[in-house]
């Protein structure tokens, strides 16, 4: 069972800040989606595998083949603010 | 309590860039110091929309390794997201594999490994400090050349016992890496990296301690200093009764600190969860069997090889088949043919190593063949030893060169026979007629002074042995 501090806890991982009501409203969200999911535990999956992917894709490799890059003007044209070729970003070290 | 003594526990997390000639997941080409953000593509930069597909030559290189570490390679495989932010990864996770890597298990000499698997470079971040441009913080500008270059991550058992050992080990991978030809492994270049896992326990003890985890040492001096000052500051504390926190800590080559890099909780919470983009990779007996079919005979193999068949001692035989370029210009020389013997031929090169800074000896422009040719003229008794190192010093000094001719030239060739020496060895017992006296008497242990006396006189060209036998000849001692 979710409760709010792991609500918090996530949305710190996340970069989210949460008010007061919104933490309370998303513990009561995230819990029914998990009630939901966990009505899965009620089949009997044993000598079932744990599958990540619904379609079944065999073999789906890509040869070592350089195909065309962006130009760094198009890699570049979103960006909010660049500098010397690159993306100018806030330090990651200021915190 | 203070006489406790402790052991270290080290195992190491080792990040190689694979040499493939694209990304990981998309076709980009990879960086070899192009212009920033020049080597891009919707998928590498994380735009919405885009899927990623594996590269195959990425997976073969990573079977290669499995194979080459004696791993247990997965029937399947599959990728996993690894969740953080950071303005390095512009997807907000990285591509990596989790609990179904691409090899478990293994070993290389004394060290087991416990998984190798594959993943995606991160991009490069370039701190500017003070930036007009982003309000009341400093900045970074980030390059991505280097995203979604393919990595494999090889992770050890903490079967390490020193710094010496972790970084000595580490040369032995970074051969195998070489002659597998999936990685440049280079240090300095970044397509090396390793973390250092750190622990100690008192010696004698089956339990871990806590473990620290020293991040992105780049080259083989720092790992070891870095090594050892962890260690110190972990006796440190454990001594003064504190406790070791387990944390991610940088060490700082030129000041040897040693920080603290991540906040605790934001540690090692990455949510993994399979990647949905990606299908698992079925590793196929096809694929098997082209990694089997391009294995090259990897360092161990030919420490036992060049010990066994060739008969070099078992300090030639690792010198030679740890260092790749040693065991090559080894080998060269060997067949380059003139009937020369292993063993004097390995020291030869020992020689020639020396002089070469203890770099590449085939950067002194001697070519193997013309060691191998020094190396047949002391066989063979033409020259003596001490006069093959000065010829080999003129080799060096040239740039490569003839030996034979440089003796001849240089009149370096050995004074050899009774006739040629007798003369000499009568002349320095005359000379030292205390100590001729001695050796008259069967005190041989002034015999040096003879000898000495002779190696002056014929600059180096006789033969220690045999100015010993002329000595007991002449002095009527009898063989």
């Amino acid at each position: 069972m979710i409760d709010r501090d792991d609500v918090l806890h996530v949305a710190r991982l996340a970069r989210l800040r949460l008010s007061d009501a919104e933490a309370d409203r998303m513990t009561g969200e995230l819990a029914k989606i998990l009630e939901h999911v966990e009505r899965i535990g009620e089949l009997d999956l044993d000598g079932v595998p744990p599958t990540a992917h619904v379609v079944a894709v065999e073999h789906e490799l890509r040869p070592d083949v350089p195909g065309p890059c962006l130009s760094r003007e198009a890699a570049l044209a979103q960006a909010p603010a660049t500098q010397d070729g690159g993306f100018l970003v806030p330090s990651p070290q200021a915190g | 309590m203070s006489d406790v003594r402790y052991e270290p526990v080290i195992g190491l997390e080792i990040h190689v860039q694979l040499s493939t000639r694209t990304k990981m997941f998309c076709a980009c080409p990879l960086s070899f110091g192009e212009p920033p953000n020049t080597r891009t593509c919707p998928v590498c930069l994380g735009l919405p929309g885009t899927l990623p597909v594996a590269n195959a030559e990425a997976i073969h290189h990573g079977l290669m390794i499995g194979l080459a570490l004696g791993s247990q390679l997965a029937a399947r495989s599959i990728f996993h997201r690894k969740n953080y932010f950071y303005p390095d990864l512009p997807k907000g996770y990285q591509i990596s594999q989790y609990d179904e890597p691409l090899c478990s298990g293994g070993r290389l000499g004394e060290v087991r490994i416990h998984r190798v698997h594959l993943e995606e470079d991160a991009a490069k971040l370039t701190h500017v400090g003070a930036s007009g441009r982003i309000h009341g913080s400093d900045a970074s500008i980030v390059d991505f050349n280097r995203g979604g270059t393919p990595l494999a991550e090889i992770v050890t058992e903490p079967d390490l016992r020193s710094p010496e050992q972790a970084s000595e080990w580490l040369r032995l991978l970074r051969t195998t890496l070489r002659r597998l030809g999936v990685s440049d492994v280079n240090m300095e270049e970044g397509s090396l990296r390793c973390d250092a896992n750190i622990s100690i326990r008192p010696t004698g003890s089956d339990e871990l301690g806590t473990k620290t985890e020293l991040k992105n040492m780049n080259s083989f001096r720092f790992i070891e200093r870095g090594i050892r000052a962890e260690i110190a500051r972990q006796e440190q504390l454990l001594r003064a009764g504190e406790p070791v926190v387990q944390e991610t800590l940088h060490f700082d080559p030129r000041t040897e600190a040693i920080t603290s890099l991540r906040s605790k909780e934001e540690a090692h919470d990455y949510r993994y969860f399979p990647e949905p983009d990606l299908p698992p990779v079925t590793i196929t007996e096809a694929m098997l069997e082209r990694a089997r079919a391009g294995l090259p005979e990897l360092p161990l193999e030919r420490e036992q090889r060049l010990a066994s068949e060739l008969g070099l001692n078992a300090e030639s035989a690792r010198l030679l088949s740890w260092r790749s370029e040693l065991g090559d210009y080894f080998e060269a020389a060997l067949a380059a043919g003139g009937g020369v013997e292993s063993q004097p031929l390995a020291n030869w090169l020992g020689e020639l190593t020396t002089r070469a800074g203890g770099e590449d000896p085939a950067a002194t422009g001697v070519e193997p063949a013309q060691l191998a040719a020094l190396a047949a003229l002391v066989s063979s008794g033409a020259v003596t030893q001490g006069a093959a190192r000065q010829v080999l010093d003129r080799m060096v000094a040239a740039g490569g060169g003839d030996p034979a001719a440089i003796v001849e030239a240089e009149g370096l060739g050995a004074v050899g026979g009774a006739d040629e020496l007798a003369p000499i060895v009568r002349a320095a017992l005359e000379a030292n007629p205390d100590v001729a006296e001695k050796l008259r008497d069967g005190d041989m242990k002034p015999i040096g002074v003879i000898i000495g006396h002779v190696m002056r006189e014929t600059r180096g060209r006789a033969d220690g042995k045999e100015v010993t036998a002329i000595v007991r000849a002449e002095l009527g001692l009898g063989g």
